[in-house]
């Protein structure tokens, strides 16, 4: 509260750098749709290099949570930082937050009229003025990564969801983002390819990425996850380590939520 | 005369005074589509603002060159604005009529075909940061103007043979010339049969050219068709041709 009031008093769009500055910060974080409360008084801190996972039911309001953090939706009130800048509607602080953050969606969403070496080198080319050489070459390294570099002159539509979510991953990695959001990536995804899709993030976890993960997959969040965030109705309700959180669920709503998805 | 001459309608074919119409028309429906296509993205533009005056008043201009003939617009220009001091020459009377109906129309395929690109293209380039001008250049653009492509066909289809319309402001092209043979020589079928001809020929050019770019800009069309539908629920652009 303290630190808070202290940044509001001097104006600043960069918070003062008392300890390590976390990967993200939200505080009393308000979204509404009209009249209905999205986020309710989020408060959510994120260090660097940590892995969150986000799950709850259906129209909790994960997405918005994850969505807020780059402004892709833009919250109310209350306050966020991504890397130390405010998130405050101001253009230059909007686009320092996207440079700072990667996104991948449930739907993949691949620009499907370019192949996907360019969906790859789009961004490096246009926003960050990288020749077509070099952003080339950044493309085949990650798509190497994420063990598609074969498919690079494909369209998206020819590629398996698996393969695509793979390339979204690598599109977002080209743009060397510090913390990577990802929004249900495996929930539009046959069975068979929700495991290639998780090694792929297990492997960017290992790196060291700061992650923030809406996802259902309990097997990844029990082996990946710093700490669980539980939201129920726009709150968050409980935040714990995986184990603490599967083993002793402290609200009834999360035990009922752990059983759903676990039989 | 109780028949008809294939003959005279073949030298029909080949007047030069008839050809010159062909041109005009040709000309009238170039004209307008480039007209209309500047106007009609404007109006799309407005139509897609969050400013409610604005977006309002294209609402009304759609609204109003849809619902009334092409006829009775040209006919104002021509004859009813003079009435008011406002006079122009016949062929702008007919390009301004054109225009400004044809507008209305494009107006309404380029909306829709925006409106068909998914949020989640847009969102997809926030997220990489990309500029609105690289967004809507090389991510929204390339895949509305894919959607629009039949519709706009359709649309120009139409438009050329709505040009007959300016015949009545007394604007000589092919309809016109037509006539005005017609009169000369009493020779009324093979004067349109001439006239007809004409009209298919250039309807299945303009058909052939539309194939050509569905074909072109359609590269990977059934593979986005597949990604489309993978992917989250998509509005369909509403398809629409002149009545
Ligand atoms: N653009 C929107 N307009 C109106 N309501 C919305 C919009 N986006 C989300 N909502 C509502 O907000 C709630 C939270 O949505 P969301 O964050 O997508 O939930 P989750 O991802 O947890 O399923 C839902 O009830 C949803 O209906
Ligand atoms: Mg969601």
């Amino acid at each position: 509260m303290s630190e808070r009031s202290m940044a509001r008093a001097e104006g600043a769009t960069v918070q003062p750098q008392l300890r390590e500055v976390p990967a993200v910060r939200m505080e009393a974080v308000y979204k509404h749709y009209g009249d209905f409360t999205a986020l309710n008084e989020v408060d959510l801190k994120v260090a660097k290099g940590e892995k969150i996972v986000v799950c709850g039911p259906s129209g909790s309001g994960k997405s918005t949570l994850i969505r807020c953090i780059n402004h892709i939706e833009k919250h109310d009130e209350g306050l966020i930082y991504v890397n130390g800048v405010e998130l405050d509607h101001q253009r230059k602080n909007i686009d320092a937050v996207r440079r700072d953050t990667g996104m991948v969606f449930q739907s993949f969403n691949l620009f499907p009229h370019m192949t996907v070496l360019e969906n790859c080198t789009l961004a490096p080319m246009t926003a960050n003025g990288m020749s077509e050489a070099e952003a080339k070459d950044l493309a085949m390294h990650f798509l190497t990564k994420v063990r598609i570099p074969d498919q690079a002159a494909k369209f998206p539509g020819q590629l398996s969801g698996g393969q695509q979510q793979r390339v979204a991953i690598a599109r977002a990695l080209c743009m060397r983002p510090k913390i990577m959001l990802f929004d249900e990536p495996t929930s539009a995804l046959d069975p068979e390819m929700v495991k290639e899709v998780l090694e792929t993030m297990k492997k960017l976890a290992e790196e060291g990425m700061t992650m923030l993960c809406v996802t259902h997959e309990m097997g990844f969040a029990r082996e990946v996850a710093d700490r669980i965030v539980f939201m129920n109705e726009g709150k968050v309700v409980e935040q714990a380590a995986p184990e603490e959180f599967f083993k002793h669920p402290k609200s009834e709503r999360a035990r009922t939520f752990l059983d759903q998805i676990i039989h | 005369m109780s028949h008809f001459s294939p003959t005279a309608a073949v030298s029909y074919f080949f007047n030069y005074f008839l050809m010159k119409g062909v041109l005009v028309t040709i000309g009238l429906t170039v004209a307008a589509v480039v007209g209309g296509l500047i106007l009609g993205m404007g109006i799309a533009l407005l139509r897609m603002s969050s400013n409610p005056v604005l977006a309002g008043a294209a609402r009304f201009y759609i609204w109003f060159f849809r619902g009334t003939p092409l006829l009775i617009q040209l006919v104002v220009i021509y004859s009813g604005l003079p009435q008011l001091g406002i006079k122009f020459s016949v062929i702008t009377c007919a390009l301004v009529g054109l225009i400004l109906n044809e507008a209305a129309y494009l107006a309404e395929i380029v909306r829709s075909g925006f409106m068909a690109v998914s949020a989640g293209q847009r969102e997809a380039a926030w997220a990489l940061s990309l500029s609105p001008w690289v967004t809507f250049r090389r991510v929204t653009l390339p895949q509305a103007f894919r959607l629009m492509i039949p519709p706009l066909g359709n649309s120009i289809n139409s438009l050329l043979k709505a040009t007959s319309l300016a015949s009545v402001i007394s604007v000589e092209e092919l309809m016109r010339r037509s006539d005005m043979l017609m009169q000369e020589h009493f020779q009324i079928l093979e004067v349109y049969a001439a006239a007809t001809a004409y009209y298919l020929i250039l309807t299945s050019v303009w058909d052939a050219v539309q194939r050509r770019l569905e074909k072109h800009f359609g590269r990977s069309s059934a593979a986005k068709a597949r990604q489309v539908a993978a992917s989250a629920p998509v509005a369909q652009a509403s398809v629409e041709a002149r009545a």
